[in-house]
């Protein structure tokens, strides 16, 4: 019996025998190995994507907006005309006083000029409550935030994003206590956000203005919101597990405030922002599935590749074979010899195809600005798939040689 | 050593039968150096491959040193011909990309033989058989006798009871064939039973036995002596 070690020197010296048939044997496994790692790493850089642009916004928000929605259990907001303006400041206060919420944060936004010491800047403005920086996860970097008595007072300070910091002031600049004009209505700058950077969706989270409410509502967004009216209310929930209570809730809150009769349409929807991660996750796992089942494709392939050349080399080695077993080979031997020699040539060609994957992902992730994700199981994965091709594919040929008559083999010629 | 009763090999070809071999019996004893001769289609190929564990015969027995051979299966004909038959063949059968030391090891391989105990032993095979200065060669370096020489050394490689040498001169110029049936002379000297299938009469006139086939049957045993 020999010893089965020794086969993997058989393996090597044949493969190195042929160093470019080997290559071009391997090639098909290296791009369907490649293909397959890069399109993953493509699809999970798409939902980290996905995760951080909607994370962005706030963890366990709901956003609440007046108007209809479309179809049932939320969505995206409808908002049609006369959709109207259908929440006020008493439905943010009563809805913070509902079990589970965090904070609850009205506010209402509008296109403003911002100019100072000559700079000038056009941006939108919002006018929030200090709960505004609880529900959107947002955190002051220098100065601080108004408080509820400067809002109600309607003092005209504000808390600005950096982007604003470098258009008005210049990179690094101290603008606490300076002041900026929006519109035409003088702010004083008491405190800057921490940088966001950009969201997930491409926009400048840094690019931001956070007025007291009443003051904004007044003052700068003028006709459009009457009275007290708000055009959108932040509710974040105390934990994710509270998340779809809440919703319920606050429905339920809004609909008993607005008088709506069972049977009749909410006159406002909401958006529960971890549903909307969870369907946009879901569709970019179809959509990456998709890509490497395409890819795989391209594995099947090389499989076949490399079951051809087995087969030509069972063919072209057929005295070789015969001799093999005329020197005390068994057919076992022979038969792992070349089920070895393809496992071997898909594994090389599943580990290049790997690194190129590897290498290609990064490279795709640069060029398309979104994080690098390999994840750690396509490595093994992707060998171990190498493997089964070269075993699967190899299985045929390797069977084919085994099963030679070593007389006839060793008479061919 | 060897014992064969009635041996017979029939091929089917379509709706014929072809008796290679048509009922046969013949003993070899251990150190015996025998010649099969006969014209082709004589049966003395079919009779080398069933003597060599390749093949199993039709009808009859084949007993070798009391083992009985004609009943084994694949893989314990596969471990006889590793332990038992050394065999050398017409066109010599190198693995070209092989050198000579490795090729002699081939066989030490599937006995499950250590790397170090097969290169060492390998090497005094082809010292044995001349070949030493020339370990490194790859058989398309070497001549035909060499390469002769090197089949030899690794049909010794792992102490075979028989040698059995299928037209070992067909594919050398007549000195050099000499050169190789002194070989076969000087280990049978030494105590190797060697058997050689031909059909060249000088080849076999060598031998101390030529056994003579026609038409799948032996027609004259002659013991005499070299002739």
């Amino acid at each position: 019996m020999m010893r089965r070690i020794d086969l993997v020197g058989f393996a090597a010296g044949a493969i190195a025998a042929h160093p470019m048939r080997s290559a071009l044997t391997s090639l098909g496994v290296v791009i369907g190995v490649a293909a397959v790692v890069m399109m993953t790493s493509i699809g999970l850089g798409a939902q980290q994507r996905v995760t951080s642009a909607i994370g962005g916004l706030g963890s366990n928000l709901l956003i609440v907006s007046p108007g209809a929605s479309r179809g049932p259990g939320g969505g995206f907001v409808s908002q049609g005309a006369g959709s109207g303006m259908s929440l006020n400041d008493d439905d943010a206060e009563a809805i913070g006083k509902l079990d589970g919420v965090a904070a609850s944060a009205p506010s209402v936004r509008g296109g403003a000029q911002l100019a100072s010491e000559g700079a000038n800047w056009s941006t939108r403005v919002e006018g929030v409550t200090p709960d505004y920086l609880v529900a959107r996860d947002l955190t002051i970097a220098s100065g601080r935030m108004f408080d509820e008595n400067e809002a109600r007072q309607g003092r005209k300070v504000i808390v600005i994003g950096q982007t604003i910091v470098t258009e008005l002031f210049g990179e690094g600049a101290d603008p606490i206590g300076k002041r900026i004009r929006v519109g035409a209505v003088p702010f004083e700058v008491i405190g800057v956000l921490e940088s966001k950077g950009q969201s997930g969706f491409g926009q400048d989270q840094d690019d931001i203005v956070l007025g007291p409410l009443p003051a904004v509502r007044s003052r700068i967004v003028g006709r459009r919101v009457r009275g007290d009216n708000v055009q959108t209310i932040y509710v974040k929930a105390g934990t994710a597990d509270d998340l779809d209570r809440v919703q319920e809730d606050l429905s339920n809150l809004l609909r008993e405030r607005h008088r709506i009769r069972p049977g009749q349409e909410d006159d406002f929807s909401v958006q529960n922002m971890a549903a909307i991660m969870e369907a946009m996750q879901a569709s970019v796992k179809t959509f990456t599935g998709l890509l490497a089942a395409v890819a795989a494709v391209s594995l099947v392939v090389g499989g076949v590749g490399i079951m051809n050349i087995m087969l030509v080399a069972v063919t072209e080695r057929t005295r070789e074979i015969g001799l093999r077993m005329a020197l005390g080979a068994r057919r076992i031997d022979v038969l792992l010899q070349f089920a070895l020699e393809a496992m071997t040539l898909s594994v090389i060609g599943g580990a290049i195809g790997l690194v190129i994957g590897v290498g290609g992902g990064a490279l795709m992730a640069k060029l398309g600005d979104w994080p690098v994700a390999i994840a750690a199981w396509s490595i093994p994965v992707s060998l171990g798939f190498s493997l089964l091709v070269g075993l699967v594919f190899g299985a045929y040929p390797s069977w084919r040689a085994a099963r030679l008559d070593p007389i006839e083999a060793l008479r061919r010629e | 050593m060897i014992e064969i009763r009635d041996l017979a090999k029939i091929y089917r070809m379509g709706e014929e039968t072809v008796a290679a071999l048509a009922g046969v019996s013949l003993t070899i004893a251990r150190g015996e150096h025998t010649a099969i001769i006969g014209p082709s289609g004589s049966g003395k190929s079919s009779l080398m491959n069933i003597l060599g564990g390749l093949d199993r015969p039709t009808r009859g027995t084949y007993r070798f040193e009391g083992e009985d051979v004609g009943q084994m299966d694949d893989d314990s004909l596969a471990d006889f011909r590793s332990r038992r038959i050394g065999f050398v063949f017409q066109s010599f059968q190198l693995l070209p990309r092989l050198s000579a030391l490795q090729n002699v090891e081939l066989p030490m391989v599937y006995a499950g033989l250590l790397p170090a105990e097969r290169r060492e032993r390998a090497a005094a095979m082809l010292e044995r058989v001349g070949l030493g200065s020339r370990m490194g060669h790859r058989p398309t370096q070497l001549s035909g006798g060499q390469q002769q020489r090197v089949a030899i050394a690794r049909a010794l490689a792992n102490a075979p009871d028989l040698l059995l040498a299928d037209e070992p001169t067909g594919a050398l110029d007549s000195q050099t064939g000499k050169d190789v049936l002194a070989l076969f002379h000087q280990l049978n000297a030494e105590g190797l039973t060697i058997l050689i299938v031909t059909h060249d009469h000088d080849v076999a006139a060598q031998a101390g036995r030529r056994v003579t086939f026609r038409d799948g049957l032996i027609v004259s045993d002659d013991k005499g002596g070299p002739a």
